[in-house]
């Protein structure tokens, strides 16, 4: 797992002018994708706007009506759905659940287990889990496959605010300790951009698309999310600067940040509050620096 | 030995429990009670028509049981009607539609209550031998397509995901199934069998911690609700599906009590 092979030049899978159509509704349409090795891709967009439609032409459980979909031979993908409702008659265990479609030696059920810090929770029964102890089981399950592709569809939800943020550090780690590809599907750039290395946002069709600042800052992302969206975006720079990387640069961040939040409130743990007082040119400012 | 036509009636008793348990698992599991309610009640169609047509009656429900359950899938996706009404309908119709040919089949003598209730006590050895080779091929297949089966009933789209042919494992259980009612009609007749396929799976949940414990628990207090309702309908002189079928729900009674805790 630890070895860095050359990334592949071939993508793992591409999707060519792609749409579907159904009962003569276009659910998305005109969508060019392709995730390589070793990359963060993003879909994010509003409901409805077939993020998880493009991502299942893309894996080939959808066949799109126009467009080719290309996958490499033999992909193997670990999938962390959106909703995973587990039905109170299925009695399973977490190392169970971590086999669900692939059978697994004990020290790779471990390991994988480990990777999210989860281990302790191996013969834990699957229900009674918290919403982010199931995240992290999930990743588990889905990295212990050693797949070729992540796909992570709104991988932080249920999840807190800290826990959000953990938990796009870890796929971030992933990322880099499987030379894995990862596409995450998200409904806004929120809290995923700062792992992200290509963001693709979509409307029914692809509106913008290019690295997390430039799509934040297009006029299309505003227009679709709004300006607040945008807003709370600076703020997670601030705050993951100030709790994680403790560099020279983060000095810089954190004093501006405590500034502000010294300023108009007191409690730390309000950013949607603060986010508001953050003048949009100092964010520029800060991310310019940041990139 | 197999001349005494009571331990006849356990060994192939024994036998189509312990072929329901694990597939009852599933039908607890991916709620498929009334699908399996239906298909069932509309064995009994399957078996009108086989007087009718005078040929082999096990054979004739398996392929009607097969074809109505094309029927109930291509209705359900449909999503004109909610899939309680599809169900309702089919298992009412069908039963009502085999009582009427039944009664118009006035050329033989129609034992309806044997149909409806099943039949144990008259079961055949080559019954029995049909119910074993049936059995083994069932759970072996079962056995083979097991983690691919329980990742499609856990999430469909998490499986396909992942590489599975949730539609080729979806038709292999729906067969597994048809086959099962084949067999199970002689045993507790058609009101019955999905009795005898939920129960024991729902009694195996309280005691569980693995599906695959669960499956293993169901086939044997399915076994066990065979045996106390065969000996209890000797003793009683009752029909011995039905006796059968209140033997597993006193066990599922029992589940609900502390008593299970000593298993966990």
């Amino acid at each position: 797992m630890d070895e860095k092979a050359p990334p592949l030049i071939e993508p793992l899978i591409e999707l060519k002018n792609s749409g579907l159509k159904v009962r003569d509704r276009w659910l998305v349409r005109g969508v060019n994708l392709h995730v390589n090795r070793g990359e963060i891709v993003t879909l994010i967009g509003p409901n409805g706007s077939g993020k998880s439609t493009t991502a299942r032409m893309a894996l080939g459980i959808k066949k799109p009506s126009e467009g080719n979909a290309a996958k490499i031979a033999n992909l193997r993908v670990g999938y962390v759905p959106q909703k995973l409702a587990i039905d109170w008659t299925l009695p399973i265990t977490v190392s169970r659940f971590m086999q669900l479609t692939t059978k697994l030696k004990k020290d790779e059920i471990i390991s994988a287990l480990k990777m999210v810090s989860a281990e302790h929770l191996l013969n834990a029964d699957l229900q009674p889990l918290s919403g982010g102890e199931f995240q992290r089981v999930q990743l588990a399950r889905a990295i212990a496959r050693n797949p070729d592709l992540l796909v992570l569809d709104e991988p932080v939800q249920g999840v807190d605010f800290n826990g959000e943020i953990a938990l796009y550090q870890l796929i971030e780690k992933l990322r880099d300790q499987l030379n894995c590809g990862i596409l995450m599907i998200s409904h806004d750039l929120h809290l995923v951009m700062a792992s992200t290395d290509r963001v693709i946002c979509l409307n029914g069709h692809v509106c913008c698309e290019g690295s997390p600042k430039t799509v934040a800052e297009s006029n299309e992302y505003q227009s679709l999310f709004g300006t607040h969206a945008a807003a709370t975006l600076a703020i997670y720079h601030h705050q993951h600067d100030h709790k994680h990387l403790p560099d020279g640069r983060v000095q810089h961040s954190d004093g501006s940040i405590t500034d502000h939040c010294n300023h108009d409130n007191h409690d730390h743990n309000n950013h949607e509050d603060a986010s508001t007082n953050i003048n949009y040119e100092h964010r520029a400012d800060h991310e310019m620096g940041e990139a | 030995m197999l001349d005494d036509f009571f331990i006849r009636a356990l060994i192939a008793g024994i036998g189509v429990a312990a072929i329901c348990g694990p597939l009852g698992c599933f039908m607890v599991w991916r709620r498929l009670s009334y699908f399996g309610d239906t298909l069932s009640h509309s064995a009994l169609l399957g078996v009108a028509l086989a007087l009718l047509l005078n040929i082999n009656i096990m054979l004739a429900v398996f392929c009607f049981v097969i074809v109505l359950a094309i029927v109930l899938l291509l209705l359900q996706r449909q999503e004109s009607l909610p899939s309680d009404a599809i169900l309702g309908i089919l298992a009412h119709s069908s039963l009502a539609m085999s009582l009427v040919v039944l009664g118009l089949i006035t050329w033989a003598q129609v034992d309806l209550v044997s149909y409806l209730f099943g039949d144990i006590l008259s079961v055949y050895k080559s019954e029995i031998a049909v119910i074993y080779i049936a059995g083994a091929i069932i759970l072996g297949i079962l056995f083979y397509i097991w983690r691919p089966l329980f990742a499609v009933t856990l999430n469909r789209e998490l499986a396909e995901v992942e590489g599975i042919k949730a539609t080729v494992v979806n038709a292999i259980y729906i067969l597994m199934l048809a086959s099962v009612i084949a067999v199970a009609m002689k045993i507790v007749g058609a009101l019955l069998i999905t009795a005898l396929l939920i129960i024991p799976a729902s009694c195996a949940r309280g005691l569980a911690k693995s599906p695959e414990s669960m499956a293993i628990y169901a086939a044997i207090i399915g076994v066990i609700s065979v045996v106390l309702g065969l000996y209890g309908s000797l003793y009683l002189d009752t029909l011995s599906g039905p006796s059968i079928v209140v033997a597993a729900m006193f066990l599922f009674l029992l589940t609900l009590t502390p008593l299970t805790k000593i298993f966990k």
